[in-house]
């Protein structure tokens, strides 16, 4: 069996679906939603490079690059965020996040 | 193919992008103690990149191998997305010296938020929107949790951020999808491929793109971010989400929906009728029970959304010039509210409730006139400018057959009228509660202007409406 186009959508489409899936089920951790964060990002990286080497267009991987450098920004700035929060609140805990009601 | 670079087309870009660097090396140097002359040539820099641009030549441009596009309808999103980080920037003054949390890093998080924002108006294609809109939205979720020491800031950071970055993912899952069965990352080629026959995949991404654009204007069923963020974030900060992201996220998904997607209007517009009822709806419904006042405005802005994008799923030229006016008469709505919702500090503490404004019209008469003006015009009374917003976009929406939704847009906007009309009543009619302090010089400018501006709109529409229907029809 050969590996096509579809098997690596089908990869990146299970691991865009646990993604979601860790930041919507996931009721303890805070780190778990960045972990998730990450996973969808990684998993929109995988569909590029494999639609760019499919259609053999650099394009893609560009954007695959660009990707990368700004899912370490948005890491940084979620630990921070994640930092402050917690020197205030004592928790990290899902459940714990609830100061403000909707 | 287009140019690598042309200055003339991103001069203010240019211009925030470099003054940007300027400041942070400012900062870093003199310390804690360039907090006010940071400030200051951070305005000055709005100034001058919106004089630039409002002074730039006609007609429609593009540069960095066509991912820039510099037209009527990008300058005047970017003028008014400047016009909102200048006012609220300069609001924010006051408040960050009283609550003691003033800093340098704040007007340079708002200028680049800023930068992010007007790369996001002008993208024109799949690479350059996605990086706009993670430069807008990185610096925004840093603003959000901008008081650090205080519980309720911090977990609207947090939340913001942890919804953002889904939503972020999600759209950049459909830009992955629509790279993928379009074949390229540019709008006009997009357009020309789903033209003729649009595959499955690519109105999967599409719904995909939707999605992440549609939480950063916070239309129903993404909205859930807003009134937290709005309630626990800093009042400045609440008065910049609720202005200028949204202009610009508003701008990009006209623009991609417009000339990305024109192939498939039939199904993009189902999305966007759904997407605008439920606004509309959510937004007249919950607002009535809050006692916040940002809690509330939270809500007001989730529904003006959805009467903003009643425009949109008209989708013809009037359509997008209904939802540019639109846009544009919101923010000077909207900043004046914030301006006055600034305003109420007694004992030098800023409070936030709906019931400490009892009786204004007796212990400060110019203001509760002022703040009266804004709830009207929120409303959609005429004679003030938010009748005519959302008339161009009822009459747009009409002309292109959508009775229903014009009828449910009428019917929610009645329901809105009434937690504006009650805020009203209970400034002229309930007993008076002790007054509040004097605010600030910047507070009642913008206060007294946006109200002068609204009612000026009624009298002499001319100039704004004929940029928009220029702006409108570049789209096409």
């Amino acid at each position: 069996m050969t590996v096509g186009l579809s098997h690596y959508l089908t990869l990146a489409a299970l691991l865009f679906t646990i993604g979601v899936a860790g930041i919507v089920i996931n009721r303890k951790n805070i780190i778990v939603i960045l972990m998730s964060i990450e996973l969808i990002l990684l998993s929109v990286n995988i569909n590029l490079v494999a639609f760019s080497t499919a259609f053999d267009d650099l394009t893609g991987q560009v954007f695959a690059l660009f990707i990368l450098t700004v899912a370490a920004a948005e890491a940084a700035i979620g630990l921070a965020i994640l930092v402050a929060y917690y020197r205030n609140r004592g928790s990290i805990a899902v459940e714990d996040i609830n100061a403000l009601k909707g | 193919m287009a140019t690598a670079f042309s200055l003339p087309t991103a001069l203010p870009e240019f211009i925030l992008a470099v003054g940007i660097l300027v400041l942070v090396l400012l900062g870093a140097f003199r310390g804690e103690r360039s907090v006010w002359l940071v400030t200051e040539i951070a305005v000055a820099l709005l100034g001058v990149a919106l004089v630039v641009l409002l002074a730039g030549h006609g007609g429609t441009n593009v540069t960095f191998y066509g991912s820039f596009t510099d037209d009527p309808f990008s300058r005047f999103m970017k003028a008014l997305a400047l016009f909102g980080s200048l006012v609220t920037l300069l609001l924010s003054v006051e408040f960050m010296r009283r609550e003691k949390i003033a800093g340098f890093e704040f007007p340079i998080l708002i200028l680049l938020s800023t930068l992010g924002m007007m790369v996001l108006i002008s993208a024109s294609d799949l690479i350059a929107l996605y990086l706009g809109f993670e430069m807008m939205s990185l610096a925004l979720y840093v603003v959000a949790a901008y008081h650090r020491d205080n519980t309720r800031a911090t977990e609207a950071g947090l939340k913001y951020f942890v919804l953002g970055a889904l939503s972020s993912g999600m759209l950049l899952y459909g830009l992955s999808l629509v790279y993928g069965f379009a074949g390229t990352v540019s709008f006009a080629g997009v357009a020309n491929a789903v033209k003729d026959h649009s595959s499955i995949g690519v109105i999967f991404g599409l719904v995909f793109v939707l999605t992440g654009l549609a939480f950063k204007i916070s239309a129903v069923p993404f909205h859930m971010w807003t009134p937290d963020v709005y309630e626990g974030a800093p009042t400045p900060v609440a008065a910049f989400f609720a202005s200028a992201p949204k202009m610009a996220a508003m701008a990009v998904l006209v623009r991609v929906v417009i000339t990305a997607f024109p192939g498939v209007a039939g199904e993009w517009r189902q999305i966007i009728i759904f997407v605008s009822i439920a606004s509309m709806a959510l937004g007249s419904f919950a607002a009535i029970g809050q006692t916040n006042f940002k809690r509330l405005m939270a809500y007001s802005s989730i529904g003006h959304m959805g009467f903003a994008l009643v425009g949109l799923a008209a989708g013809t030229p009037d359509g997008v010039h209904g939802v540019v006016i639109y846009m544009a008469i919101y923010l000077v709505m909207t900043l004046g509210t914030f301006a006055a919702i600034l305003s109420m500090q007694r004992d030098g503490r800023y409070i936030e409730d709906i019931a400490d404004l009892a009786g204004l019209a007796r212990t400060n008469g110019p203001m509760a006139f002022f703040l009266g003006a804004m709830m009207f015009s929120l409303a959609g009374i005429p004679p003030l400018g938010g009748f005519f917003a959302k008339f161009y976009v009822f009459a747009a929406a009409i002309e292109a057959n959508l009775f229903a939704l014009a009828v449910i847009g009428v019917l929610c906007s009645v329901v809105a009228a009434f937690y504006y009309l009650r805020i009203v009543k209970i400034m002229y009619f309930d007993e008076p509660v002790p007054a509040f302090d004097q605010p600030g010089l910047a507070v009642r400018i913008v206060l007294a202007l946006s109200t002068a501006l609204v009612i000026f709109y009624s009298i002499v529409p001319g100039p704004l409406t004929s940029a928009a229907m220029a702006a409108a029809k570049s789209l096409f």
